[in-house]
């Protein structure tokens, strides 16, 4: 199997590493470059879990190849929170609406709605909740997602209890 | 609508207080059993069986071991030298022999037969598509019909049952619903469900130096894992320390290891290197151990009123090949009618093997008993004509009623389930729907409203030897902050939030100064972890109860530090108060420093530090009751089915946390659609699952799920704290809720058959009146009462011919709830009077009784699994005896044996 050299700006750092042409983006980023918060749940592009930043797009880094990233600019969960800690907005707004149980689906939500939130211009309810359709999550019934969703579109959320 | 009671305090508890767990969930900082790595650390890949059933002929491995980067390739054989027992729940050796490798034979698809060491992952499958597996190929038993027709599963086993209980026959429920005004029989087929954890199986094993075993594993309870595999591996030599800090999601798959996670640990202690397995998608869908895939059928009569009669039950699940618990799943029949006025119950279940993967764990386990009775009751209403929340109201057991007892004898004393409609009924208007569905009938549009009401046991401890309490460990640290090292443990649930709210409130002390840790066998105590919807109930109670042991610790000390009476003394936000004195105010970290580091302040007798711990038992079942309502609309030219409204009104009696309780059984409710409309983890004629992929298999999406509305009941339980368990109850009520309200809306069109999931397809056969489903996924027809293959007599009233000789040593078997239970009895007669003694590895107990003809009877006390009066009546023909054993809540047992002296 061929070495490739890699580099990126990976969570605002240069990084340079090495993978084997078929070396999975999100294997790379979890063993190579340290980046747990990347998780893997099915391998095949369906649960979404895996969904990290590449060039501003968010992509399923189980159906990308680490060598394709070569170059790229990507953001994973670890990279999202300020330096001070504070929580980026989607996260903040998944907290307070209590929008994840077990966690093991969140990064990838995280890194969907702060990429398509992190604009000027707010995406609409309907469009973050299409892009949502593309995630699953086993825990929650994607209740606290829903009110997440509703306050991150600038609309009140619909909590009833 | 929230109508939660906080308790006295509720600083804390009652309130929506952030989660604990979030920040580093949130960041990727969390710690799942894939982020923990060793310095040369190996990776497992299994080679699998491509086909259900066959003999294995020849294993050729001789290029994978060839292959760089690769350090072991192992099979059965070789993982002899370490000998594993797999246990089930209940930590008892399998019924049937489990191998960790298939050994000469392969029993179902994804069958591990070969297990591959390699630097990673990738290499370890590069050398797993290299070995050559040759197989004598034989005709698989897929189905329960299969199971009941077809060949042993297992060579050398009676028949395929793999458990069964109760009775086979019934000539009293036979002549009770023969004289009921109305009669219902209907059969329902669950399909096979995959739990699905985001998070797949893993483990990552460590062998430290020559007498510890480091395992980290994603499961349900450090604790419990610890246990089982101290028993499993049976290697006193080794202390074994479990560790498992998050994990994504289990929902009863994670129990207990089971035959890839033993393999790895005992390829481990054979190669002494540090292992990692982590569980792929396509492993987990076809290797992991699956749930449901059962058949009920029940006859329901009715008087004119439609006040319930009598009912029977026959259920058999198809438990697949190496069940993880092969039982016949006695709790459907315990809580089928547990929360209905009904004079008669019997039943027959039965559990059967077959060439699938192993039956596991899914929330609510026994949910089955809320599906049918509830489409049942509203079959039934249609029929007599009555309104489904009249027919509920004329046979729930109401507040009124209480206490009382189950027709299976278990005690009620504070369901509310009738409570909880009425409730429901407050928020959801049925007059005003039934007006909206019958304008939308007008316009071709089909609405529907389903009701479905139940109660679920919840927190159960002492009745199973691994049911126990709970235990809470607290500290007010040196520095004044709070500690508690927890026997709960969470995949979701939560516990780091809701332990600390519980002691935070009793103790006196601000939530963001109390720190929960578990999830280390090696601290804390034993408990079985997330089970029976328990951990709120039971640790909820030990928090309180360490916490208050804690707090008179610190009230003892500040009053004699500040020479002021004990009852003058608070703790209050985490500073300490002398009623009257505000000059003596002093912080929890004052106290504490001086509770650590100066023992000769400390009173006389006084143990040094602020440390307290406590293990609550509750009482033996902690029921939670709720009604739901749900209205769909189904698209008569699509068979979609669109949920519009769903409302829960559930009693978990206090809450700790209404977010977390509304979100356990939103999630259980989501499970319930996916139940229902979606999920189907199959296998075609040949045994080859026929969802392998998250494209096949259908979990619900955010578009598939509804905003859940929530009234809280919250009446107190008996239980410390007053807590009731919430975690499967979602799971349970939500599927004949659901199914109810698409029966109804569809209900111009005919009835809808009681067979999950409601597909399009199956809905459009109800609506266009005919059948669209191809022959070879058609369920097959299910027989009303199942074949026996290998029927036991049963005790016939019948006098006997000859008199028969009773003296002397018998060994008997009883089909208990646990499984077979084996014995020994020696009996005496004189004239009608029966003695004897029953010998068993519980002990001996002696017996008096009596004796017609040649049928046999006593009574006896048991205090295992729980306490009861066991009634024996059998009788003895020739060298046999046989007949049942009446066993409280659990029904009736079968018993079957033979003379040895």
């Amino acid at each position: 199997m061929s070495e490739h050299k890699i580099e990126m700006v990976l969570n605002g750092h240069s990084h340079r590493g090495a993978a084997e042409g078929r070396r999975t983006l999100c294997d790379y980023l979890r063993q190579d470059a340290g980046c747990t918060g990347v998780h893997v749940g099915c391998e095949h592009g369906v649960c979404g879990a895996c969904t990290v930043r590449v060039d501003g797009q968010a992509v399923r880094s189980c159906l990308m190849l680490a060598v394709q990233a070569d170059g790229c600019t990507v953001t994973t969960v670890e990279g999202l929170a300020a330096a001070d800690g504070t929580l980026h907005p989607v996260q903040q707004a998944m907290q307070d609406e209590f929008a994840l149980q077990c966690g093991f689906c969140t990064p990838g939500v995280v890194i969907t709605l702060a990429t398509l939130t992190d604009v000027p211009e707010k995406p609409s309810e309907a469009a973050l909740l299409a892009a949502m359709s593309g995630h699953i999550c086993r825990c929650t019934g994607y209740q606290g997602i829903r009110r997440a969703i509703r306050r991150l579109a600038g609309e009140a959320t619909g909590e009833r209890a | 609508m929230n109508e939660t009671t906080p308790i006295a305090a509720g600083r804390f508890i009652g309130q929506r207080m952030p989660r604990k767990e979030d920040p580093r969930l949130l960041t990727g900082r969390g710690t799942f059993v894939d982020d923990i790595s060793f310095p040369g650390m190996l990776h497992v890949a299994f080679v699998r069986s491509p086909i259900a059933r066959g003999k294995i002929t020849g294993i050729d491995l001789s290029v994978a071991r060839g292959m760089p980067g690769v350090h072991a390739v192992y099979t059965a054989a070789d993982l002899a030298k370490i000998k594993v027992t797999p246990l089930s729940f209940f930590l008892t050796p399998s019924e049937v022999e489990v191998p960790l490798l298939a050994t000469d034979h392969v029993a179902y698809a994804g069958d591990p037969v070969v297990l591959i060491v390699a630097d990673d992952r990738y290499l370890a499958e590069d050398a797993a598509s290299v070995v050559t597996v040759d197989y004598e190929e034989e005709d698989p038993v897929v189905s329960l019909a299969d199971a009941r027709n077809g060949a042993l599963v297992h060579p050398g086993t009676e028949s395929n049952v793999s458990a069964a209980m109760g009775l086979d026959e019934d000539e009293d429920g036979e002549a009770l619903l023969a004289g009921a005004a109305h009669l219902i029989n209907r059969t329902v087929i669950h399909q096979r469900i995959s739990q699905s954890p985001m998070e797949t199986r893993g483990i990552v094993v460590s062998k430290q130096g020559a007498g510890e075993l480091l395992v980290h594993i994603t499961c349900q309870s450090p604790h419990m894992i610890a246990r089982y595999l101290t028993i499993a591996l049976g290697m006193p030599e080794y202390s074994i320390r479990v560790l498992a800090k998050d994990v994504g999601g289990s929902f009863g798959l994670k129990n207990t290891p089971w035959r890839e996670e033993l393999a790895v640990i005992a390829a481990a202690l054979l190669l002494g290197r540090p292992l990692k397995w982590i569980e792929d998608r396509l492993e987990n869908l076809i290797s992991a151990n699956q749930a449901r895939e059962q058949e009920m059928t029940m006859r329901v009569g009715f008087d004119g009123q439609g006040k319930l009669l009598a009912a029977r039950g026959e259920y058999s699940s198809n438990n697949g090949a190496y069940p993880q618990g092969a039982d016949a799943n006695v709790a459907v029949h315990m809580f089928m009618w547990a929360a209905y006025k009904i004079p008669y119950y019997s039943f027959y279940t039965q559990g059967w093997y077959s060439n699938t993967v192993g039956l596991a764990a899914y929330r609510g386990p026994w949910a089955l008993e809320s599906l049918i009775r509830e489409a049942m009751l509203d079959i039934a209403a249609r029929q007599l004509g009555i309104d489904p929340v009249e027919i509920r109201r004329r046979n729930l057991v109401t507040l009124a009623d209480q206490p009382t007892a189950t027709t299976m004898g278990i005690p009620l004393e504070d369901i509310t389930p009738a409570e909880c409609l009425e409730k429901l009924l407050t928020v959801l208007d049925i007059d005003a729907f039934r007006r909206e569905q019958a304008a939308a009938r007008q316009e071709g549009r089909h609405l529907g409203l389903g009701i479905a009401t139940y109660i679920e046991p919840t927190g159960s401890a002492g009745s199973m030897p691994v049911m126990t309490g709970e235990l809470a460990q607290l500290r007010v640290e040196p520095t004044g902050k709070v500690t508690a090292t927890m026997s709960t443990h969470s995949q979701g649930h939560g516990t780091q939030t809701t332990m600390a709210q519980v002691i935070a409130d009793r103790l006196g002390v601000p939530y963001e100064d109390v720190t929960v840790f578990e999830g280390d066998s090696a601290h804390g105590g034993f408990g079985p972890g997330a089970a029976g919807s328990r951990q709120g109930v039971i640790g909820g109670g030990a928090s309180l109860k360490a916490a208050g042991l804690l707090q008179q610790k610190v009230k003892t000390l500040a009053a004699h530090l500040l020479n002021a009476n004990v009852e003058d003394v608070s703790l209050e936000g985490g500073v300490i108060h002398v009623a009257g004195s505000p000059e003596m105010t002093r912080s929890l970290r004052q106290i504490a420093e001086i509770a650590y580091g100066e023992p000769a302040r400390l009173p006389p007798g006084f143990e040094a530090g602020l440390e307290a711990q406590y293990r609550y038992t509750p009482p033996p079942m902690t029921f939670t009751s709720a009604a739901h309502g749900c209205i769909v609309e189904v698209d008569i030219e699509t068979g979609f089915v669109k949920i519009l409204r769903w409302i829960s009104s559930e009693d978990c009696g206090n809450v700790i946390n209404p977010a977390v309780v509304e979100g356990q059984i939103a999630g259980g409710l989501a499970q319930a659609i996916g139940m229902v409309l979606l999920e189907e983890a199959g296998y075609d004629a040949r045994g080859n699952p026929i969802a392998v992929t998250f494209k096949d298999y259908l979990l619900p999406a955010i578009s598939d799920v509804p905003d859940f509305e929530y009234v809280h009941a919250s009446t107190p339980s008996q239980s410390e704290g007053g807590f009731r368990g919430v975690g499967e109850g979602g799971a349970i009520i939500g599927p004949p809720t659901l199914f109810n309200a698409i029966a109804d809306a569809l209900s111009p069109f005919g009835e809808v058959p009681l067979t999950l999931p409601l597909t399009p397809t199956r809905l459009l056969e109800v609506i266009e009146g005919r059948s669209m489903t191809s022959v070879a996924h058609a369920p097959a027809p299910v027989a009303p009462v199942v074949t026996e293959v290998a029927p036991a007599p049963v005790a016939a009233p019948a006098p006997p011919a000859a008199p028969a000789r009773v003296d002397g040593l018998w060994k008997m078997v009883m089909a208990s709830p646990m499984g077979g239970q084996e014995m020994k009895g020696r009996l005496a007669t004189e004239g009608t009077t029966l003695t004897g003694t029953l010998l068993s590895d519980q002990g001996n107990q002696d017996f008096a009784g009596s004796i017609e003809g040649n049928r046999l009877k006593w009574e006896m006390k048991v205090t295992k699994p729980v306490s009861l009066t066991l009634k024996y009546d059998l009788v003895v023909e020739g060298d046999s005896i046989s007949g049942k054993v009446k066993m409280g809540m659990f029904g009736t047992a079968k018993l079957t044996g033979e003379r040895l002296e």
